[in-house]
């Protein structure tokens, strides 16, 4: 066994991920007079957050004063088809238009409405304009505002290209971190008195995706192994509009923002199809709805020639384009030689984000062990089965915040000396040694080979439209998978130097936790809801409604247990049924 | 799918040297250099040490010398090379690994560029902000920056003379220009212009706005009018006179060494 020496740094509350749920949380719990430490899997400020383009969700009303907070939490329940934690829903409805405005007056800049307030702008199954927004970059000047805020905040520490490989328990409460450095490979023991997970989400189980090599599932997957459950994994959302061809970018993000400022999508007939799918809403439908209807036109042998949709928003004006849209404009005219404000855009779903996730208490972002915290895509709950354009910037700030500031309270709680608590040294070995194994292993199987193997068994098993036979077989590959990437190598190279062969090595153990609990819960969820779709159960089943699915670590294996939500108060119900009332997308399936 | 094969060389090594290895990728319709390195990491050397992240230039993770050009491997296909491309890491940065560089020194300027300040009027008030549109469009110019570092690495005040403790470098002039040019910022970073952040080393070559993917004009609309700010301050000669003529409080403003000696 190489288990060599590892450095130990103590902080008080320890955050999993620099994207803008870790950044939100790391301001919040400085903020609260904790020491933070935040750790991230790449460089400050290239965390997945820069990806979203269309615009942080608030009912701010400064575009359409008839909008409030009940409203975006109606829409954000009937977007999630009824399984959100409505607590969540409510509090995210209430505080985003909060978080927005603190943003600005930590130096965000945001486009403006004639009159000189936030502009907001249209999106998919938002009843109102309400999107706040800078052009098509909007996550990025969300990342950068909190990026500066925290390093110039007191008690705000970073350590960029950090890897967690492990949680650490005392007395049934997670009190530490076992991690590596990227550069070198040398280990770190973190103590802390809590840890906030803000690690993001689980994207890269599918071949075609619009997430980085980052987004492995890590926190779900720490989480998990330290005992704590995870909830609604069945739920994963493909973006409708990803990038076909060239075949090399094949997956990345088109903005719904270039349907919410009034692109239309249409078949290799010409046919505005989504008429035949959501007639009232058209493309400004929800996620899956979208993302089903090109998938359906693709089957019956209407798309397009690199099989997918045409988006098409040339009937804007150049400028307009190029000013509300300029890096979409500039990623098909550099990476599909298009040119959007002359010809259509060729797009086909792609997988973009977890709605499941670690299970958190809707008002501090606790998970059930304690000490836990997660925020951000790594968390559930908000989303339900279906996430909003929008809800998603407008989530990790709302809930890092939470998360960031009970982790504070909880660190300050405990004394000095609960850092320094013992820690079970067998554990740390153990979780040492099956790190550096694959180092030994130069004949083990190359981990890139196993990580493609992964995609493809996703990709073809739990696509958008699943069967019990095809998860089923799905599951068995996953299992078989598992079992080979126990004694994999690294891809030849024992160095501990940069070795992208090696890290991946572990992240394939991230991914395949991910990818059995989502195949397991849906096997599970025996109806169609949301992102998940089933052809050998293509109803929505009300009696389903109350039921959320929760994946817990047993000593025999992985457990998918049915759990019944408490129903939503009256007031909350009402916002719900009037929002029915007034309006409901027909969705013809 | 094409079946021609590309010739990619790649600088392999780390602090204490290395070289180029050529390796033969089959070369797929649209395929971006980032594309060709990821395969060679995926197929032939899986120890191949690279920054990469969003894969659509939104990122500025994957910034490298494409024969010899600082740019964005996401964003450059390989049809603009005929069938032979060489990659290098940034040069202006200490190498860690093959393509990987130790880009902490940006991280350290940024903490010392004073963060947004508005008046305390502004930060008590209860009611939103209020700026419009033109106002913002000029620092949002700025905030387009996704940190690759380009223009740091093509700097040759950073690059060539490795002045690195007397410059902060474009990067670091367009965050101060996104700062200063706030409508809502109130701080004076004049002082710092002059002294430790030093525009005046910047002899306005414009090889950053050369080499930057966002497309942001550095030299003409952060540096240039940054250098105009702080000689306005200090190198006026009307005002300078009237401070020799014992008008002003010092000889001169609080700051760093003169520094225009290009």
């Amino acid at each position: 066994m190489s288990a060599a020496g590892y450095e130990t740094v103590e902080t008080d509350v320890l955050i999993l991920g620099a994207g803008g749920a870790g950044l939100r949380a790391a301001i919040a719990a400085a903020d609260s007079g904790a020491k933070v430490l935040v750790i991230c899997k790449s460089l400050l400020g290239k965390a997945h957050t820069v990806m979203a383009e269309g615009g942080v969700a608030a009912a701010m009303h400064n575009v359409a004063y008839q909008d409030s907070w009940e409203v975006h939490f109606a829409d954000t329940m009937k977007g999630g088809k009824l399984i959100n934690d409505w607590r969540m829903a409510e509090i995210h409805a209430k505080e985003s238009p909060e978080r927005v405005l603190e943003l600005e007056r930590w130096g965000a800049v945001f486009d403006r409405t004639w009159q000189g307030r936030i502009h907001q702008r249209p999106f998919g199954a938002h009843t109102y304009p309400r999107l706040a927004h800078i052009g098509d970059r909007t996550g990025l000047e969300l990342l950068r505002t909190l990026q500066d805020r925290a390093v110039h905040t007191n008690g705000v520490d970073v350590h960029m290209e950090v890897t967690v490989f492990k949680l650490l328990k005392t007395d049934g409460r997670v009190a530490g971190a076992l991690a590596y450095r990227r550069a070198d490979g040398s280990l770190i023991l973190y103590r802390c008195a809590a840890l906030v997970l803000a690690s993001g989400g689980a994207g890269k189980m599918y071949r075609v995706t619009s997430n980085s090599w980052e987004s492995t599932g890590d926190g779900t997957a720490l989480a998990y192994d330290t005992g704590a459950q995870l909830r609604d994994m069945e739920m994963v959302q493909f973006h409708p509009t990803g990038m076909v061809w060239p075949a090399g970018v094949r997956g990345i993000l088109v903005t719904e923002g270039v349907r919410g400022e009034g692109g239309v999508l249409r078949n290799k007939d010409g046919e505005r199809f989504m008429e035949g799918y959501d007639r009232e809403r058209m493309e400004l439908s929800s996620r899956d709805v979208v993302a089903r209807a090109i998938n359906s036109e693709v089957l019956a042998g209407r798309g397009s020639p690199h099989g997918g949709a045409f988006l098409d928003i040339t009937h804007r004006k150049p400028d307009f384009i190029k000013s509300k849209l300029p890096s979409m404009y500039e990623q098909f005219l550099k990476l599909a030689n298009v040119d959007i404000t002359k010809q259509p855009m060729e797009v086909a779903p792609t997988i973009h984000y977890a709605m499941g996730g670690v299970r958190v208490d809707p008002e501090t972002g606790a998970g059930t062990v304690p000490g836990l915290y997660a925020a951000g895509e790594v968390a559930s709950g908000l989303h339900g089965a279906n996430r909003l354009g929008g809800n998603s910037l407008s989530d990790l700030l709302v809930f890092g915040k939470r998360a960031g500031d009970a982790a504070g309270a909880f660190a300050k709680a405990y004394s000095a000396a609960a850092i320094r608590a013992v820690l079970d040294q067998s554990d740390i070995d153990r979780a040492i040694a099956e790190l550096v194994a694959p180092l030994d292993r130069p004949a083990g199987d190359n981990p890139y080979k196993l990580q493609a193997e992964i995609q493809e068994v996703m990709s073809a098993h739990a696509p958008i439209v699943r069967d019990r036979a095809g998860l089923e077989a799905g599951l068995a590959k996953i299992l078989e998978l598992a079992e080979r990437s126990r004694k994999c190598g690294t891809g030849g190279s024992g160095s501990r130097a940069f070795n992208p062969g090696w890290h991946t090595a572990y992240d394939l153990r991230s991914l395949l936790i991910n990818a059995e609990a989502l195949l397991r819960s849906a096997l599970e969820r025996k109806e169609s809801r949301g992102a998940h779709a089933r052809s050998d159960h293509p109803k929505t089943e009300d009696e389903l409604t109350s039921i959320n699915y929760v994946v817990a670590k047993t000593p025999d294996g992985m457990h998918v247990i049915a759990e019944r939500r408490p129903p939503m108060p009256d007031y909350l119900a009402q916002v719900v049924q009037h929002s029915y009332a007034r309006y409901t997308p027909e969705e013809t399936e | 799918m094409d079946v021609s094969n590309l010739d990619l060389k790649i600088w392999r090594g780390d602090a204490n040297g290395g070289d180029f290895v050529s390796y033969r990728v089959p070369v797929r319709e649209g395929m971006v250099v980032l594309d060709a390195v990821l395969w060679v990491q995926a197929n032939m050397a899986s120890d191949l040490a690279v920054r990469w992240n969003c894969k659509a230039a939104k990122c500025g993770s994957c910034s490298a010398e494409i024969q010899g050009f600082p740019r964005l491997m996401c964003k450059t296909p390989i049809t603009d090379y005929r069938g032979q491309v060489t990659v290098g890491p940034m040069k202006a940065f200490p190498v860690i690994k093959d393509l990987v560089t130790d880009v902490s020194w940006n991280y350290e300027v940024n903490k010392q560029i004073p963060p947004f300040t508005p008046s305390e009027h502004d930060l008590t008030s209860s009611e939103p902000w209020r700026m419009q549109q033109q106002d913002v469009e000029r620092v949002m110019e700025f905030r387009k920056c996704i940190e690759c570092f380009l223009c740091q690495d093509v700097c040759h005040v950073l690059r060539a003379h490795e002045l690195k403790t007397a410059f902060y470098g474009p990067r670091f002039m367009v965050r101060i220009a996104s700062l200063e040019m706030h409508p809502k910022d109130v701080l004076d970073r004049r002082p710092l212009l002059k002294g430790k952040a030093g525009v005046g080393y910047c002899n306005v070559t414009k090889c950053c706005t050369e080499v930057c993917p966002e497309h942001i004009h550095i030299t003409d609309n952060a540096i240039i009018p940054l250098k105009e700010r702080m000689d306005d301050v200090y190198f006026d000669p009307v005002r300078s006179l009237v401070r020799r003529l014992g008008g002003g409080p010092k000889n001169r403003p609080a700051g760093g060494e003169q520094t225009t000696g290009h």
